[in-house]
């Protein structure tokens, strides 16, 4: 018998903003002037906060901070398609994402400076904490989808986002899988930025796209413009209103660039060309949603000047608010090893206390 | 002979022994091009090419598992786990199959490998990055673990790892990697696996520690000299597992007294073991009970507090001090 193809397969890309911020009238989405002024409040805020942490990391007033540059239109523009009590499940490049999310950016300072306590997001309990180990996320995104429905949570989502690195690990495979066979509600979205700290895209998959890699799973996937916020906007919606009515998972890659380094411990200069990244400038996103906003008319220099002012405000007042924080209580940690009131534990914090308390007397501390 | 940090120690070790032997290969996440985010591994990728140093997918359990594919082919892979931290993901690859070929065959496969992996506290790192799990390791027959401390040490003991029959997990002290020199003598090399290091010699106490504590180890031991003017023999115990028990039995039978210094958390690690084996055989020549300075048991914290939880010189230095007087 011939050969016979019993399937086919194709991988579509959507582009919506070109780099200029020319916008494609047939797929422009429906969203409304204050929500794409919210969208481009948040992603400015998150370019400024951002590179205030990079001074602050310099300076040395922070720890080791991975860096957003160029990435916010791909981690915020989900968020406007999410509600609040949908699921957030993020890595740790996205500070954008998390900012709509209702943490605080004191929050990130505390976190990058060592206190667990950063990680506590108080505005919203269905935003994880950062998940710095590869792919590690994105089953539990499923596991919390599943919950959702057997909870009869009719309407509850849950968006997953990780980088491109993140595809190689077996638990991005099993998450798919598992995704898909148990028809859960989840968005992941791959930020491609395409560089997995100095190893490249094409040393990471062979794959022409990440997207395709949802077809082994039987599960849509499709590629968008990363730094157009309208194109990610507009598939993370799509594939939401697939979640909700329960058509299951979606594979989304938003193709960006991390206009930066890894984390402020890296020095890309050893891996990659001044001339990459140049090309990359000219496809920034906060650039081309600016202009799109103002050929529609409803954004101008002067709410440029004030947009900044705020959001320069904003990061002040967080900055100060960090620095002059007292210090937490230094037995915290002993509080949440376990649920329960553990002999072993409280017997090592009264330990711990007590020589915290001769240190204080010898004055070490 | 000049002087050395253990990064160096361990990258020259790299490059002398893939100079030598063709079997060896070095693969990881950011290894090649980048010269790993230590920089263990500068240069290898210009002198070797990317067919001996080999820049992976992220996928721990892969490169592992790629490995043990390669050991059994006769190769020595030597592969890098770029933070202990991110290692768990290869633990089944560990546990399930590196320690168990050469006993499931009954020896037709063995797997002479190698995995690097930075580890330990002191850093201002994020999370993942700054635990001391050795014990999970340790706890795994059929895998030797080792664990330099000093430039002097590191890079020979590398090489007797990447020579050694077994998997070997070789967890390097990244709070020790640059903050030292020490000269690296090639040709008088005593080091080797399975074998602890008499640092000092002594008969008041014995003092056994690891890794980057072993700095820490013996600034107290100064500062408790200073005062007492007291004799300690002290042990570097450079290989976990399989343990050195003669050198350690054989110390607490002349001093009687014995202080462990260990990074990790206190419950189920090292020192416990050290302990059991001094109950073993040395019980009776004990003259105090022997002392143990640790971690609490709590998920190491990000760095505002690391300091306040991880092993201090002051509290060796009490322990030594208690130890005496008992």
């Amino acid at each position: 018998m011939p050969l016979k193809t019993i399937d086919d397969f194709s991988i579509k890309q959507l582009h919506i903003l070109d780099e200029n911020g020319k916008v494609d009238p047939d797929l422009e989405p429906d969203l409304s002037e204050d929500d794409l002024k919210k969208l481009f409040q948040a992603m400015t805020l998150s370019r400024m906060a951002d590179a205030r942490m990079l001074n602050l990391q310099r300076q040395g007033r922070l720890g080791t901070i991975p860096v957003n540059k160029g990435q916010e239109a791909a981690f915020c523009a989900p968020i406007l398609a999410l509600k609040e009590t949908d699921w957030f499940v993020g890595s740790y490049r996205e500070l954008g994402a998390r900012l709509m999310r209702g943490e605080t950016l004191e929050n990130s300072l505390l976190l990058f400076n060592g206190w667990e306590e950063g990680s506590v997001n108080e505005n919203n309990d269905r935003t994880l904490p950062i998940s710095i180990v590869l792919a590690s996320q994105l089953p539990h995104a499923v596991g919390l989808a599943y919950a959702s429905r057997y909870k009869e949570e009719k309407d509850t989502v849950v968006l997953a986002m990780f980088g491109d690195g993140a595809t190689s690990e077996g638990d991005f495979h099993e998450a798919l899988n598992f995704a898909a066979v148990l028809n859960a509600p989840v968005i992941f979205l791959c930020q491609n930025n395409q560089y997995a700290i100095s190893t490249p895209l094409k040393i990471q998959t062979k794959s022409r796209t990440i997207a395709q890699k949802a077809i082994a799973y039987g599960i849509p996937g499709i590629q968008v413009d990363g730094n157009d916020a309208l194109s990610v906007y507009q598939a993370v919606k799509e594939a939401v209103d697939r979640a909700r009515a329960d058509e299951g998972p979606t594979l989304i890659e938003a193709v960006t660039f991390r206009m930066l380094m890894h984390t402020t411990a890296d020095d890309p200069t050893r891996y990659r060309s001044d001339d990459e990244v140049t090309a990359w400038e000219a496809k920034d996103p906060l650039v081309r949603f600016k202009a799109y906003l103002m050929k529609k008319g409803i954004w101008d220099e002067d709410l440029q000047k004030q947009l900044e002012k705020d959001c320069k405000a904003q990061i002040d007042a967080a900055v100060q608010a960090f620095e002059s924080r007292e210090p937490f209580a230094p037995d915290v940690p002993f509080d949440h090893v376990f649920g329960t009131k553990e002999d072993v534990i409280e017997a090592q914090r009264a330990r711990f206390l007590a020589r915290l308390g001769k240190e204080k007397e010898h004055g070490q501390n | 002979m000049a002087k050395i940090n253990m990064v160096t120690s361990l990258n020259t070790a790299l490059h002398d022994i893939m100079a030598s032997d063709d079997t060896v290969l070095v693969m990881g996440e950011d290894v090649g091009v980048n010269g790993g985010v230590f920089r263990v591994t500068d240069g290898l990728y210009e002198k070797f090419g990317r067919k001996r140093v080999l820049d992976t997918p992220i996928a721990e359990s892969a490169i592992l598992g790629a490995a043990i594919g390669m050991a059994m082919a006769g190769l020595k892979p030597v592969v890098e786990m770029q933070f202990s931290g991110f290692s768990y993901l290869m633990m089944h690859q560990l546990e399930g199959n590196a320690s168990r070929m050469r006993t499931r065959s009954r020896g037709q496969f063995t797997v002479p490998l190698v995995v690097r992996m930075p580890y330990g506290g002191g850093v201002r790192a994020l999370e993942h990055h700054s635990e001391s799990k050795e014990v999970y390791w340790a706890h795994t027959p059929g895998v030797k673990v080792v664990i330099p401390s000093s430039p002097a040490n590191a890079g020979p003991l590398l090489t007797a790892a990447i020579q050694d029959p077994d998997p070997v997990v070789f967890m390097e002290p990244k709070r020790s990697y640059r903050s030292f020199k020490e000269t690296v003598d090639k040709e008088k090399n005593t080091f080797a696996i399975g074998k602890a290091h008499v640092k000092e010699t002594g008969k008041d106490i014995t003092i056994i520690s690891w890794g980057a504590m072993m700095r820490d180890t013996i600034k107290a031991v100064e500062a408790v000299k200073s005062k007492t003017g007291f004799q300690p023999e002290i042990i570097d115990l450079l290989t976990i597992s399989p343990m050195d028990v003669d050198t350690i039995v054989a110390s607490v039978k002349k001093t009687g007294r014995c202080v462990v210094v260990q990074e990790a958390q206190q419950s189920f690690g090292p020192a416990s073991e050290i302990i059991a084996v001094i109950n073993d055989q040395a019980l009776m020549y004990l003259e105090a009970p022997v002392r143990r300075v640790t971690m609490y048991d709590v998920v190491m914290p990000l760095f505002a507090r690391e300091q306040l939880y991880m092993p201090k010189v002051s509290d060796i230095d009490q322990a030594i001090t208690e130890t005496l007087n008992f």
